[in-house]
């Protein structure tokens, strides 16, 4: 043992008698939550397995060629992209301190990722009215859930942040405060690496 | 008129859900119902709900949930048996004539429900319990990363073992097995509400799994008391990591899997139908993708049971200390590369076929090196055969046989024979059981002191012990041998009458086994009466090594008043033999979290959406759904969340805990 060549006498430090600070430090959160968008990951990762493994299933129904509109999407991913920077933005105001600046990035960020979710179910209608619908085939049923899937993370980004803008304003920039909109970020930008998956294993790869 | 009204409020439910039709269930209930009116009246006779909601129910300390769980655990435990019981009554009796008493419908739902509540709400619980209760204390830690997520996690398991209880007398349960195959549980073959049912609880049930077991790993990794590097953790703390990183790898895919599967029953998608392109096999492949794992995630903290228990019982350090992490961390990996072997009937080719099956036999290596490590320490160790070491061996006498099925089930074209059989069955019982089971007696056994302070009665331990050991090689031997002969499972009755005397004996034993289950209950009854004789003021009984013996029994709700500096795997054995005394004088403020019911509510809430949208309730789901998103929204308004223990509160808790 290492520890025997401790000298006679002199006795290790077994416990620790000063003041150890808080035990429940906030790397941790930001350690947690990105194992939680690990886990988050993995749900994707089962949802563009599906995709592929159901990717020819047609059924006679719909193929991707007839559906989509691949500059409609192009502008989506635009928007979505773009949202990434804006949250970028958001947090570079939030280590300058600046409370109006990242309130402002943020509902930018809020603004487009709306954009986003109003584009998707605009597509979604149109599908759905030309008899492309989740019921159609096990391609459509793949599809719809995958790409909804993500939307639905986008909307609950979208409430997350009306969220922190409220705390913001009771509060300001706080531990607590800072920690969360690290995580918030962390959870957008997740979104966008995701979508790039989408785009390019649905639609483009769809559109050959 | 009024009956479109009454569908718009109770969608499907009617009184015809309820079946009064059925004596065994209505008897069930009858004992239920009188039993829980029973335990509501105490509590309120002896003015117990505040002391219940503050102590208990709203607790975020890691002792109590990990003591609730293990509570969960044993309750489900009754009930998982009772399902064993009737099965093995059912074929014991139904031979040629004899159709012996349950129809087919009420047998399939029995089945079902028995694999499903053993391994989610019995063996799961058990398992998070203990790793809940022992981890922190063991790394040296006051609480984990995230208590009030401890307490969601543990209320959202509760709320998915109570649907599955209710489907006993609300409607029905699945009836397509333990993991809900498609195509039966497809609307199309099972329109009525046993899926929904399972879906909805394991939907549930798993989040909350999910949650616990990403709070673990980050407790493990950022918590540690300083000078505990990784490779000086004990093992136990090991594969409590290694499980809960395996656990968060395989859970999305199960969750994945039955959301698409509510979908097809909800929405009307075709992911595992048989037409318009779904794929039944997809649903196989997800299941076992979670399911073998999920198995690992099971029996690796047990073998952190089993290695504190033979290291503590054999007064010696633990043989092959790194190797035992490493072989852990390879039984992690491998075990996500095997699932293909539940069908390799699936027909994916021989080239496929053979790697599921070796990478199957491969883990036997490092399970194998495991068993000799714990023969190691024993040798020459001056063992002790209490009650934790009892099992132990009673462990690697029984496990090993089923190790050995394992590996001769893992060659293809064996399985091609035996896949289905009751030989199947044979083996999983006798490694759960065998692996699984009686390490969590060991460990119940073990860390009973630590969380209560008195030991449980040796004289009805051992009663348990035999029970349990005897009674699983009489119920077993014969499912081994009927199997090997050609039986299938999940069957209801038999031509052959020749079969009827294996099936008699596996009865005979379930009812050894009963008496084990019996006598535990009995042990922790004696216990309790007896606790002044059997208590432990040390806080150390067993001459242990690992921190969590470094403290009084039961804990102080802060754990340990000083941070302990660890310097040898074995800290505190290390501390015992330097003569290391804790500090009486000098507290410091503690920082503590405060207790929150938000998790209960939260998970009353989800139940009530799963309950909802199982009976096509819309509008209470609709309901339901809206207030648990304000409720978790509102939760994140309260910043209050924190508290300083001041040092005079930490001397009176420490001198109380020193029996002084």
């Amino acid at each position: 043992m290492e520890n025997d060549s401790v000298a006679a006498g002199v006795q290790p430090v077994f416990y620790q008698t000063a003041d150890e600070g808080p035990a429940h430090a906030g790397g941790g959160t930001l350690l947690g939550f990105w194992i939680y968008l690990m886990s988050d990951a993995l749900i994707f990762a089962t949802l563009f397995a599906t995709f592929g493994v159901l990717s020819t299933s047609f059924a006679g129904g719909p193929q991707p060629r007839d559906l989509f509109d691949l500059r409609l999407v192009g502008f989506n991913t635009a928007v979505l992209l773009v949202s990434a920077l804006t949250c970028g933005l958001a947090m570079i105001a939030m280590q300058q301190g600046r409370l109006g600046a990242l309130r402002f990035w943020l509902i930018v960020t809020a603004l487009l990722g709306m954009t986003f979710v109003g584009v998707e179910l605009s597509e979604f209608a149109h599908m759905i009215s030309e008899g492309a619908t989740p019921q159609r085939s096990g391609y459509l049923s793949a599809f719809f859930t995958l790409v909804s899937t993500h939307g639905l993370h986008v909307t609950f980004g979208v409430i997350w942040i009306a969220c922190m803008l409220v705390q913001l304003g009771q509060r300001g920039l706080q531990a607590d405060n800072r920690r969360r909109l690290l995580c918030l970020s962390m959870f957008w930008h997740f979104l966008d690496v995701v979508w790039i998956g989408v785009f390019t294993f649905v639609y483009l790869l769809g559109a050959l | 008129m009024s009956d479109t009204l009454a569908k718009a409020i109770f969608g499907r439910l009617s009184w015809e859900s309820i079946p009064l039709h059925e004596p065994i269930l209505l008897g069930t209930f009858a004992v239920v119902a009188l039993l829980g009116a029973v335990i509501l009246g105490a509590v309120t006779y002896f003015r117990l709900w505040g002391w219940l909601w503050r102590e208990w129910l709203t607790s975020v300390d890691h002792k109590k949930i990990g003591i609730m769980y293990i509570i969960l655990g044993i309750v489900m435990l009754l009930r998982g048996f009772s399902d064993a019981l009737m099965m093995r009554l059912q074929q014991a009796l139904a031979f040629g004539a004899d159709q012996g008493y349950l129809t087919a419908h009420h047998y399939d739902q029995i089945f079902t429900a028995h694999g499903t509540i053993m391994i989610f709400f019995v063996a799961i619980p058990l398992i998070v319990g203990i790793v809940n209760f022992v981890m922190p204390l063991q790394i040296g830690a006051r609480d984990v990363a995230f208590p009030f997520l401890n307490s969601l996690s543990l209320w959202l398991t509760v709320a998915g073992a109570l649907l599955v209880m209710a489907s006993l007398f609300v409607g029905e349960f699945s009836r397509a097995g333990w993991l809900n195959y498609v195509p039966v549980a497809n609307l199309a073959n099972s329109p009525d509400t046993g899926p929904d049912y399972y879906l909805w609880a394991l939907e549930i049930a798993g989040v909350g799994t999910t949650l616990s077991s990403i709070n673990m790993v980050t407790t493990i990794l950022k918590l540690r008391a300083p000078g505990m590097t990784l490779m000086k953790m004990p093992v136990f703390t090991w594969t409590a990591l290694c499980s809960n990183v395996l656990a968060i790898a395989i859970f999305p895919a199960l969750t994945g899997a039955f959301a698409l599967l509510l979908l097809d029953r909800y929405v009307g998608t075709n992911f595992f139908t048989n037409d318009f392109g779904g794929n039944p096999m997809l649903y196989w492949n997800f299941v076992w993708l979670w399911g073998h794992p999920e198995v690992y995630v099971l029996i690796l903290p047990v073998f952190g049971i089993y290695s504190e228990v033979t290291s503590t019982f054999c007064g010696k350090r633990l043989f092959g200390y790194s190797s035992m992490v490493y072989a852990s961390v390879v039984i992690t990996i491998l075990s996500y590369l095997v699932w293909l072997h539940h069908f390799f009937t699936m027909g994916s080719g021989a080239s496929v076929n053979s790697f599921f099956g070796i990478a199957t036999m491969v883990i036997s290596i490092p399970t194998g090196a495991k068993i000799f490590n714990w023969l190691f320490t024993m040798y020459r160790g001056e063992i002790r055969f209490e009650l934790p070491m009892m099992w132990v061996v009673a462990f690697m006498l029984t496990f090993v046989v089923g190790g050995m099925t394992g590996v001769l089930l893992a060659v293809p074209p064996a399985d091609f024979v035996l896949h289905n059989s009751l030989f199947l069955v044979a083996h999983f019982h006798n490694v759960i059981i065998g692996g699984v089971v009686f390490g969590l007696f060991a460990g119940m056994y073990y860390w009973f002191p630590k969380a209560f302070g008195f030991r449980l009665d040796p004289f009805w331990g051992k009663v348990t012990f035999w029970g349990w050991v005897v009674g699983y090689w009489v119920a077993w031997t014969p499912i081994y041998i009927v199997g090997l002969m050609g039986t299938t499972r999940r069957v209801r009755h038999f031509d052959d009458p020749s079969l009827q005397i294996w099936f008699v004996i596996a009865g005979i034993g379930a009812l050894i086994i009963l008496v084990g289950i019996l006598a535990f209950v009995i042990q922790i009854a004696v216990s309790i009466i007896n606790r002044e004789k059997l208590r432990d003021t040390t806080g150390d009984p067993w001459n242990g090594r690992t921190l969590e013996w470094a403290m009084p029994s039961p804990p102080p709700f802060y754990n340990f008043a000083f941070t302990p500096v660890v310097h040898d795997h074995d800290a505190w054995y290390d501390m015992k033999a330097r003569g290391a005394r804790a500090p009486t004088t000098g507290y410091l403020p503690i920082h503590m979290p405060r207790n929150t019911g938000a998790g209960l509510i939260i998970s009353a809430l989800a139940m009530v959406l799963g309950f909802a949208m199982i009976w096509y309730m819309w509008w209470l789901a609709m309901a339901a759904f809206v207030a648990l998103l304000v409720v978790s929204i509102a939760h994140t308004f309260n910043y209050n969340r924190d508290y300083f223990v001041t040092p005079d509160e930490v001397s009176r808790a420490e001198r109380l805990g020193a029996g002084v």
